[in-house]
């Protein structure tokens, strides 16, 4: 299975290796590093640095991540996905060690991560990923932790086995223990959309999630149930919701992990019409080929559609530019522009849309000189969020609470975003 | 300074300033070559901070050494000075100096071979988690010295009673197989013991350790296979997809193919969509009829696992429907994919390639998703091909007009790769759909006058390959790509260009311009790639040939160019192109046929899907993603033509019941496979066992005390493992996986195993004597002992002890939250098997004596006694009269035609049958939980007669007893879905309490439940096959009502239905 993990950061320094095995040789990592110099060769991004690299002896499986790059070597044949979920998942842990898994955490701590790193695999094959059992073997840094332990001579690892280890539910730590019982829902859904050049939406669709904060004491069981279920065409459950009782009653009843995580995912397909919240009116062209005239010309204006009452807040466009173009100069009503002459991204911060008076941008493109001009039309990439409102309508019902005998105070919130919101020019 | 403060705020411990200023160095990334000395000195002063007796101070030097090898430097030379901590009290010092053990022992075994002993106090400490990592870290120190001692602490551990311990246990294993595989069979039997734990904890890690060391011992699955069916959503989920993985591989050698009316699908569904639809209603019909209940049963419990979060686990389900279901049911894997899409990129890239592979034969299953694989211009490029690639195969003639607008927008993509890929996209399309190749290749002619070259070299490709499969003149599209010559610089597309014009010079158009082309050629020869070079050759032979008056010269001149080329191919073809075109005298045999050989029609390249061939490997695996086999890959076996027994997969029941039955056998009964695998293993132990058995093993605790005393020559064992004496032994013996012998494992574990181990393999051993004296003929004696309950034995009476003793233990261990299998039916020993209430005497008629023709009257009762041949059989007792006027010779069943998951045990053939005699015998039926008709023939003197046999509910259940806690909670279980009821109409009374039990023991073979509460009935059986708890309720009283609980929503319905009538007369 997975023999050694290699992380790597931006500047192609592998800074941590871990074997969980035989040792293999840091040597290997020069096939990534070509994959990644070919990469860059080819002027892409990152993200085109393929996930899975077969050199003679080792298969380089790899993600990317806040800017690191995370290569399992395996030896012999393993589901890819497997690599990957957990790769993902060991950087999840680290995130809700240290806020955010970057370079200078990981080696800010790499004790700790060393530490980590040795629990959630063995010979290769995961041990213990869920974040409760790992947080009771290894507790996360943090000031009066080691203040404590400066006192009282202990250490942050613990000395007992984890009892979620061997309970019916891993997930959750035992002896949970708060004053103010809260546990609080967030409903998030993001709408993924492309539409056309003439406005009609090609494909829309809403990916909804819902992240809980549960700071519940002892063991609490928690049934939650929504107005209109049925909206959801396909979900995906945190492994602490009882299956049975959704698809008999479509109540999500469970026994919540302390702390933050994400209870379910769901989506409402393509099929269900998926209100758009805003529409672009737009004008780009590029000077003629052979014409003298090195500009073109770029106008916007922004408006809200079906919006349901709400304000779109935090409106953003970001139009990735083809590579010939050198600047470019927009006068803005609303909002701020800024133009990135390297990535070549046109970002336009517009903020909140005013019905009265719609945010407009209009302005000229700079072609290089001397550069071919090729007939290619950007996409426009959209930010927006509309607090309050989940956009397919979706609402909780109620939640109840068993087991436990203290009264919780209980809250839900609806917030909709932008996906992958994208409008062609 | 910052790693100064590291040390103070991480360590947590004070350390004196004179130190601060090194460990800077040793916390800095890479430390500049030139300071080797610095590097040494401050070796010096790690290993004195380690020798030191100060806790703080030694935790300091380790964290800087773990710093080091997080770093991959080397850190060795310390080696000597890190091991000695190894048994420090701190258990922060001990866990890192496990992590530098595991790193540098295989280089210093030597030293590392002093922290052993360590490890084996530590493997019996009383906390679990020191025992595991003590596990864990000496199996993982690579030191092939002490392979046997890793032998001896995984035996040990496996037996643990701690789930934590089994599962460190089960990763060990293959460790131990890397390091020394002359150890696999003493492995394969550890695996074998943990494959039959019942902690979903443990199952994962043990399967794993099933894939890893002897994949392909399938016979160790078929008992464990329904088992990791049912508790396959209870395990953690990396466990899920191991499982998976081998299940698939298990179902494939196990179940026969279930879309093999449809087999030859692939082919034929291809190029229309219309007719794999046609395919399917066909398939449906066949198909579904035959899935064996184990098939359907993986099927049905692995699909709620698609709504797992963890992809892998979601990609697992479907490479196993994609492998294993019938056609019409992978279809529903379809969404879940489509949700992965969602998740990262490397998560993308993988499940795309996945449905790529996929689409290929399943169109009809993602086109109705067609618009999620619409490419973004955020995606990734890999992903963009991958969609691209997707979106081509799901293409026809009802979808193309909508791919080929997207397509349209996709050439105007910044995305060079995209571009490319688009128009060979489209040229794949329109080959494939034969309405819009015209539409098509108008379009990519269009694109030959698009200002970027790249997007006019691969559109001229494209149309090469077009023109090639399309039928017809095309001399003006050749005409208009040959001006193009001199504007494209694209190696591949000049050489497609040059060969048009060379296939269609003899066409009206071409046949001017062509010698104009060649000429331009000639001009740059010397210059042009290699490709390029040989397709100018080609032409001109071609030209040559077929407008020699032009050409001629031209073409010499070309090919004395080419004949000093520096490329060998080039000048190679040049050769044999000039002999074959200027041929001298001798050679003109071939040469008159030169033109036909290089004017003649080709056949047109076939485009298709480059994920085409990927059928070979898993989906999933890595080896499918690489398309290249991977070290290590396991193809995927075909599935037989016939399947093996489904038999092999019966559990036996529970441990207190198989000894009864084969006690109560008494006599011939045929073992069943996975019986005689069992004996193999107690065997060797059994005849010693059978001695302590008979001298009054019903004290069985001395007895298994004094046996430890005599065999453990370290019985000074640690106070605290014999203090969990009792709790192991309770643990193993309710688990029911004592098979291991004393012989085999010379271990404490072992010697505490072995009070369970008399009572189990006791019972074996008589079971296996027995049946060595069996005797075919008898039958009947075998009918008459079983109808009768015999009297207890005193094993029978041991047994019960044993059961009545380990109860009360258990209570006081369910302390400890141990992962059961919830969902395993009847794990709890406190359900035990009880015998029927009542018992018909009186049989029925099943064929009478006219309509058999021969004067052959069968009548059947049920018995209602376990059966002897299989315990998931119902007994059913067949009384033969011959009441004719001849006697009946040869009467025996044949012709069994046994629906799939029904098998029969008949009776032995009787030789004759005097007139008037009556004889009976007895038949076995397991209907697998089903009431479906089972006929067969029964032959008389040749004479086949035909019989029916349909149980009704009530007969396909054994009665069981237990508390009315139990009861209580097992029915609290088995709510919503699995609980049947209905209000009783017509009053009944208290007084007719004995009345309705009476009814209900006539309907069903159910066992009371005693009942706290007078106006209820409590009735609990379980079925034969599966072993579900079937749990009847009736309540009297002003609201009477009447319950049906059972896992099987079947059965339990029926059951009501049945109990319903039954209460009405």
């Amino acid at each position: 299975m997975i023999h050694s993990l290699f992380v790597i950061n931006h500047s192609g320094d592998v800074f941590m290796e871990k074997h969980w095995r035989s040792i293999i040789p840091r040597t290997v990592m020069d096939y990534f590093f070509e994959a990644q110099r070919q990469v860059v060769k080819d002027n892409k991004g990152h993200e085109d640095v393929p996930c899975v690299i077969a050199t003679p002896h080792h298969y380089l499986i790899s993600i990317y991540r806040n800017g690191l790059y995370f290569v399992a070597v395996c030896m012999s044949e393993v589901p890819p996905l497997f690599v990957i979920e957990f790769l993902h998942t060991v950087v999840d842990i680290l995130e809700k060690y240290f806020t955010e898994c970057n370079e200078s955490n990981i080696k800010e701590h790499y004790v700790v991560v060393y530490e980590l790193l040795d629990e959630v695999l063995d010979n290769g094959y995961p041990l213990a990923t869920e974040p409760n059992i790992l947080q009771e073997l290894i507790k996360p840094p943090n000031i009066i932790g080691n203040l404590i332990n400066t006192v009282t001579g202990k250490s942050n690892v613990s000395s007992v086995l984890p009892s979620g280890q061997l309970s019916n539910v891993p997930w959750r730590r035992a002896d949970v223990k708060y004053t103010n019982n809260e546990a609080y829902f967030d409903i998030i859904e993001e709408v993924d959309a492309i539409i056309d050049k003439t406005g009609s939406t090609v494909f829309a669709e809403i990916a909804g999630k819902i992240e809980c904060c549960v700071r519940l004491s002892g063991t609490p069981d928690l049934t939650l149930s929504f107005i209109n279920p049925r909206l959801m065409d396909d979900v995906s459950f945190h492994p602490c919701v009882r299956l049975k009782r959704w698809e008999n009653e479509r109540i999500l009843s469970f026994v919540p992990p302390d702390g933050s995580f994400c209870l379910m995912t769901y989506h409402v397909g393509c099929q269900s019409a998926v209100a758009i919240p805003i529409y672009i009116r737009h004008n780009f062209f590029l000077p003629k080929e052979n014409s003298q005239s090195q500009t073109g010309k770029i106008e916007i204006t922004v408006g809200p559609r079906q919006t349901m009452g709400r304000v779109v807040e935090n409106l953003q466009l970001s139009i990735p530019m083809p590579k010939f173009i050198l600047n470019c100069t927009v006068t803005l009503n609303q909002g701020r522009a800024t133009f990135d002459p390297v990535t070549k991204i046109l970002l336009w911060e517009v903020g909140k849309i005013d019905p009265t008076k719609l945010p407009n941008m209009r302005g000229q493109i700079h072609i290089q000189s001397g550069a071919v001009i090729l007939q290619s039309t950007p996409s426009v990439n959209v930010q927006f969020t509309l607090t309050q409102i989940a956009i397919s309508g979706l609402k909780v019902h109620r939640l109840d609470m068993f087991g436990e005998n203290y009264k919780p105070f209980k809250g839900v919130k609806y917030l909709t975003k932008a996906g992958n919101f994208q409008i062609r020019m | 300074m910052a790693s100064g403060n590291l040390g103070l705020t991480y360590g947590g411990q004070e350390k004196t300033p004179s130190l601060s200023g090194e460990t800077e160095f040793a916390a800095e990334a890479g430390a500049p070559g030139g300071l080797f000395h610095a590097d040494y000195k401050r070796h010096d002063d790690l290993k004195q901070m380690l020798d030191s007796s100060k806790d703080s101070l030694k935790l300091e030097a380790m964290k800087r050494i773990i710093g080091m090898i997080a770093k991959g430097r080397d850190a060795s030379d310390l080696f000597p000075a890190v091991v000695k901590n190894v048994v420090s009290k701190n258990i922060e010092v001990k866990k890192l100096v496990y992590v530098y053990l595991v790193r540098y022992a295989e280089e210093q075994q030597d030293l590392a071979l002093l922290s052993i002993s360590t490890f084996q106090r530590a493997l019996k400490d009383p906390n679990q988690l020191i025992r595991a990592s003590a596990l864990r870290v000496l199996s993982s120190i690579r030191v092939p010295v002490i392979v046997p001692i890793m032998m001896l602490a995984i035996r040990d551990s496996v037996s643990d009673m701690s789930p934590y311990v089994r599962k460190t246990a089960a990763h060990a294993i293959p460790k131990l197989y890397d390091l020394d595989p002359e150890q696999k069979d003493e492995l394969v039997m550890v695996i074998e013991r943990l494959l039959s734990d019942q902690t979903t904890l443990v199952v994962g890690s043990a399967v794993m350790a099933f894939e890893q060391v002897c994949p392909e011992r399938t016979d160790l699955i078929h008992k464990n296979f329904r088992k990791l069916c049912a508790v396959l959503v209870d395990i953690e989920e990396w466990g899920q997809v191991i499982i998976i993985g081998m299940l698939t591989r298990y179902a494939r050698t196990q179940f026969t193919d279930p879309n093999i009316n449809g087999t030859n699908h692939s082919e034929k569904d291809k190029p229309f969509y219309e007719e794999s639809e046609e395919d399917d209603e066909k398939g449906k019909q066949t198909e579904s009829l035959v899935l064996d209940p184990d098939h359907r049963l993986l099927l049905r419990n692995t699909k709620p696992l698609l709504q797992s979060r963890n992809s892998s686990v979601v990609m697992g389900v479907a490479q196993l429907y994609h492998h294993l279901a019938p056609r019409e049911d992978v279809a529903i894997v379809t969404r879940a994919l489509i949700r992965l899409l969602r998740s990262h990129r490397e998560v993308q890239t993988v499940v795309l390639n996945s449905i790529a592979s996929m689409s290929v034969n399943r169109k009809d299953m993602f086109e109705p998703f067609l618009k999620n694989f619409f490419v973004r211009s955020t995606d990734a490029t890999q992903i963009k091909l991958l969609k691209l690639e997707i979106l081509t195969n799901l293409a026809n003639e009802s979808n193309i007009t909508f791919i080929l607008r997207e397509f349209q927008t996709y050439i105007s993509s910044q995305d060079r790769d995209l571009v490319a890929a688009t128009i060979q996209a489209i040229g794949r399309c329109a080959a494939g759909i034969k309405e819009v190749t015209d539409t098509c290749l108008s379009g990519l002619i269009a694109l030959l006058s698009n200002s970027d070259e790249l997007v006019v070299a691969e559109s001229v490709v494209v149309i090469k390959k077009l023109l090639q499969t399309h039928q017809g003149s095309h001399g003006d599209i050749v005409g208009q790509m040959a001006r193009l010559v001199n504007r494209i610089t694209v190696p591949q597309a000049r050489a497609a260009i040059l060969w048009l014009v060379g296939e269609h010079c003899e066409k009206k158009r071409v046949s001017k311009m062509a010698p104009d082309v060649l000429r331009f050629m000639a001009r740059t020869f010397a210059n042009e790639q290699d490709v390029v070079k040989l397709q100018i050759l080609n032409l001109a032979a071609k030209l040559c040939l077929s407008n020699p008056k032009q050409t001629k010269v031209l073409c010499q001149y070309v090919f004395s160019l080419a004949k000093y080329d520096q490329n060998y191919d080039i000048r190679d073809r040049t050769r044999f192109l000039r002999h074959l075109v200027f041929p001298s005298t001798e050679q003109a045999l071939l040469a008159k046929y030169a033109k036909k050989i290089f004017l003649a029609s080709k056949p047109a390249p076939v485009i298709e899907s480059v994920f085409k061939d990927r059928d070979e490997f898993q989906l999933g695996s890595l080896s499918h993603y690489l398309n290249s086999r991977v070290v290590g890959y396991m193809d995927l076996p075909n599935f037989p033509a016939v399947a093996p027994d489904s038999n092999v997969r019966n559990v036996e029941s529970p441990r207190p019941v198989i000894p009864v039955t084969s006690l109560r056998g008494n006599s011939a009964s045929a073992p069943s496979k996975g019986k005689k695998k069992e004996t193999f293993y107690s065997e060797s132990s059994s005849e010693d066992d059978d001695v302590k058995d008979e001298s009054g093993s019903s004290d069985s605790k001395s007895d298994s005390s004094s046996e430890m005393d005599s065999d453990s020559a370290e019985s000074d064992s640690d106070e605290s493992s014999s203090e969990e004496d009792p709790d192991d032994s309770v643990n193993i013996s309710q688990q029911n996986i004592v098979r291991l012998s004393p012989s085999l494992s010379p271990s404490p574990p072992a010697q505490r195993l072995s009070r369970t181990l008399v009572i189990e393999s006791s019972s074996e051993s008589e079971y296996s004597s027995n049946s060595s004296d069996s005797d075919s003929n008898d039958s009947d004696k075998v009918v008459k002992s079983s109808r009768m309950p015999p009297p207890k034995s005193n094993l029978d009476l041991l047994l019960d002890l044993d059961v009545s003793d380990s109860a009360p233990v258990m209570a006081s261990v369910s302390g400890i939250p141990l992962g059961t299998l919830a969902s395993t039916p009847i794990t709890d020993s406190s359900i035990q098997p009880a015998s029927a209430a009542y018992t018909s005497t009186r049989p029925t008629e099943l064929v009478s004596s006219i309509s058999s023709g021969c004067g052959l009257q069968v009548l059947y009762r049920y018995t209602r006694s376990i059966n002897l041949y299989s315990p998931s059989m119902v007994t059913i007792e067949l009384t033969l009269v011959n009441t004719g006027n001849e006697e009946l010779t040869e009467v025996k069943i044949t012709n069994k035609n046994m629906p799939v998951g029904i098998s029969m045990h008949e009776f032995t053939t009787l030789a004759s049958l005097p007139v008037g005699a009556t004889r009976l015998v007895t038949v076995g039926i397991d209907f697998g939980d089903s009431t479906q008709n089972v006929s067969c023939d029964l032959v008389a003197s040749g004479r086949p007669i035909k019989i029916n046999f349909r149980p009704s509910v009530g007969e396909l259940i054994r009665p069981v007893t237990c508390t009315e806690g139990v009861f209580i909670n097992e029915q609290g279980k088995l709510k919503g879905m699995n609980e049947h009821s209905f209000s009783i109409t017509n009053t009944l009374e208290l007084e007719d309490m004995k009345n309705i039990s009476t009814k209900i023991f006539r309907t069903t073979n159910m066992a009371s439940i005693n009942s706290s509460d007078p106006n209820t009935l409590r009735f609990a059986g379980q079925t034969l096959s599966s072993k579900s708890l079937v749990l009847v309720t009736i309540l009297v009283g002003t609201n009477p009502k009447l319950s049906v609980s059972c896992e099987k929503m079947i059965i339990g319905s029926m059951l009501l239905a049945e109990l319903k009538e039954a209460l009405k007369n």
